[in-house]
């Protein structure tokens, strides 16, 4: 069972997150003892895939193409099968970012199978991976096995390739150490698909951020964030309060800036700012990983919800599990008291 | 503009949940149940399209009998019509997007909207298997949707708080963020009509059998091979210990603080 990782960049930067990937599948191809390659896809990528070349692998595959400067879905979707029909991974695994959930789904359907989204950990077991995915926004996890040996199955219609489809995998933030890499030197391989502009349906323009941010949750030492359990704008006032008492900044979980009822900038977590102060305290929040990919990075993590089986207790040094409308007054109080 | 809708019915977002004994699911005898959120979004997407554009929204909705509650909130919300599949448990997204595909062909709509994942199976595949069964161009994590010469043109989300607009002609597939606009509540005069208004109600069976299929047929190609088996789900072990303040909430609170102070020393 070959592993391939496909690997993201744009504009010749990486997407950090397919390094974390890069050594699920390195730890994965030495449990199975089988070997793992990695791909980068775009334009001009020769010092991208230098440094692949760099980290200790079976083969790097530069695919390189104009039209996959900028990255399209049909683009993408169009190389990725030739590099599979080429490379015969038996498994794929990419990081599950923005852009991999873009394509990933169709990648797949293509191919006539379904990829196992979003997944936080794996094992062996008699030779099978048993990958480990959330459910519930991360309540609860689900074990799914994938079996050893393919199944040759009836291929999807409109493919041509005689051998089965790969099984594809997209890995969560975080769920593996980017920086543990193995090191070693792989042979580099150029691959020029066949991509026609005729193929490419959708354009994609220039990259934009909205708005200058006024707040720079970056820099703050001490951050009170608010999440859903606030359950009403007006409620917003009493984590501010708290947050004045204890000097810290307010932030919120996305629903919160979603609503409005706080302002965008002052949002933690994938799509919003990512923050490390030295404590940061989540109140009414669940913490989907869309929100603790944000804010793990803190040095003391503090969670206040009324369900003791909420994520977030899973990254909290310090909680209270009640109800946050009772609980943030007295904090509020202890503090100015403490003072 | 005609806009078809794919909303799923989930459980209510603060539930308490337990596993079954089976270890396959969650114990559902007692939970309540909801529109997936970012199909709530997609669905006032629609509407908002609609009210811009004239046409009509087509809400589908692929799930147990239970789910005709969620399908009158977005008839009662303003959908025009609705398609209610009805499956108790379809496996994995491919067989379901086959089904809801083969639905939604038979309607041929302009703009396939659903939302960009759902809360409980997390997936995040549906709309863009979609699309690629469909044959669609696509584009997902939408926050807004304009109409322009030869299609559309969309701001998708990136990470970072990056954005992106892209254009495609339509018929096209856009899967929806939450939080693209202020989700609309159902009028007393909205939820006395949704009582009137259409919904037709097949089974699986029924809507693959409704239509011709082809050699090339990207739809039929009988079951999804077998790829991956769910074994069993859990609640994840917790391998952080958080230290955990009790008593009564002025006594938690008091101890926190104390904790902070003298022995994080963060504050």
């Amino acid at each position: 069972m070959s592993i391939l990782v496909v690997m993201e960049q744009r504009g010749g930067s990486w997407n950090r997150m397919s390094f974390e990937t890069l050594s699920a599948a390195q730890q994965l191809a030495r449990e199975l003892g089988t070997t793992a390659s990695a791909a980068v896809l775009g334009q001009a990528i020769d010092g991208l895939a230098d440094e692949l070349a760099s980290k200790q692998l079976r083969k790097v595959y530069a695919v390189e193409h104009d039209l996959l400067k900028d990255y399209t879905p049909d683009a993408y979707t169009a190389a990725l099968r030739q590099l599979v029909a080429l490379a015969e991974p038996r498994l794929v695994l990419f990081p599950h970012t923005y852009q991999v959930r873009d394509f990933l789904p169709k990648l797949a359907t293509s191919l006539g199978t379904v990829a196992v989204s979003d997944v936080v950990s794996h094992r062996i077991e008699n030779g099978q991976v048993v990958l480990v995915r959330q459910l519930f926004q991360g309540k609860v996890n689900a074990d799914v096995r994938l079996p050893g040996s393919p199944v040759v199955g009836s291929q999807a219609a409109g493919s041509s390739t005689q051998s089965p489809a790969p099984q594809f995998a997209s890995f969560q933030a975080g769920a593996y150490r980017g920086d543990q890499l193995a090191d070693g030197s792989a042979p580099l391989e150029k691959f020029a698909p066949q991509i026609a502009a005729g193929d490419i349906r959708t354009r994609p323009l220039e990259l934009f951020r909205e708005s200058q941010r006024a707040v720079d949750l970056g820099a703050a030492e001490l951050i009170v964030a608010v999440g859903r359990g606030i359950k009403e704008s007006e409620n917003i006032a009493m984590v501010r309060e708290l947050a004045d008492a204890m000097g810290a900044e307010l932030a919120a979980s996305r629903p919160i800036c979603d609503a409005g009822w706080l302002p965008m900038e002052r949002q933690v977590g994938s799509s919003g700012q990512t923050v490390a102060p030295k404590m940061y305290m989540a109140i009414g929040i669940s913490g989907a990983i869309q929100h603790l990919v944000g804010m793990k990075g803190s040095r003391v993590v503090v969670a206040i919800n009324k369900d003791p089986n909420a994520p977030i207790f899973e990254v909290a040094d310090y909680g209270i599990v009640g109800d946050l409308f009772q609980v943030v007054p007295e904090l509020t109080a202890a503090f100015r008291k403490s003072k | 503009m005609k806009i078809v809708v794919a909303i799923k019915q989930v459980p209510a977002r603060d539930s308490q949940l337990r596993i079954a004994s089976s270890g396959k699911w969650i114990e559902d005898a007692d939970l309540t149940y909801e529109i997936n959120e970012p199909d709530a979004y997609a669905l006032e997407e629609g509407l908002q399209l609609r009210e811009k554009h004239g046409g009509e929204v087509v809400a589908l909705c692929a799930g147990p009998a239970r789910a005709a509650s969620t399908i009158r909130e977005a008839l009662a919300k303003g959908a025009d019509r609705a398609i209610h599949i009805e499956e108790d448990d379809f496996g994995d997204p491919l067989t379901a997007a086959r089904v809801m595909a083969a639905a939604i062909e038979a309607e041929a709509p302009d703009l396939v909207l659903t939302g960009l994942q759902s809360d409980d199976l997390g997936y995040g595949q549906t709309g863009v298997i979609l699309a690629e069964l469909l044959g669609l161009p696509h584009a997902t994590l939408i926050m807004q949707v304009e109409k322009v010469d030869g299609g559309i043109r969309v701001k998708r989300e990136l990470e970072d708080g990056w954005f992106q607009h892209v254009e495609m002609p339509l018929p096209a597939l856009l899967t929806i963020q939450s939080g693209i606009s202020k989700l609309r509540y159902a009028t007393l005069m909205g939820i006395k009509k949704a009582k009137t208004k259409e919904v037709k109600r097949l089974s699986a069976a029924d809507v693959v059998a409704g239509r011709q299929t082809t050699e090339t047929d990207r739809l039929g190609g009988g079951p999804p091979q077998s790829h991956f088996v769910i074994e069993r789900i859990y609640l994840p072990e917790r391998t952080k210990h958080t230290q955990l303040f009790e008593g009564s909430p002025k006594e938690a609170a008091a101890k926190l603080v104390e904790k902070l102070r003298f022995e994080a020393r963060v504050i």
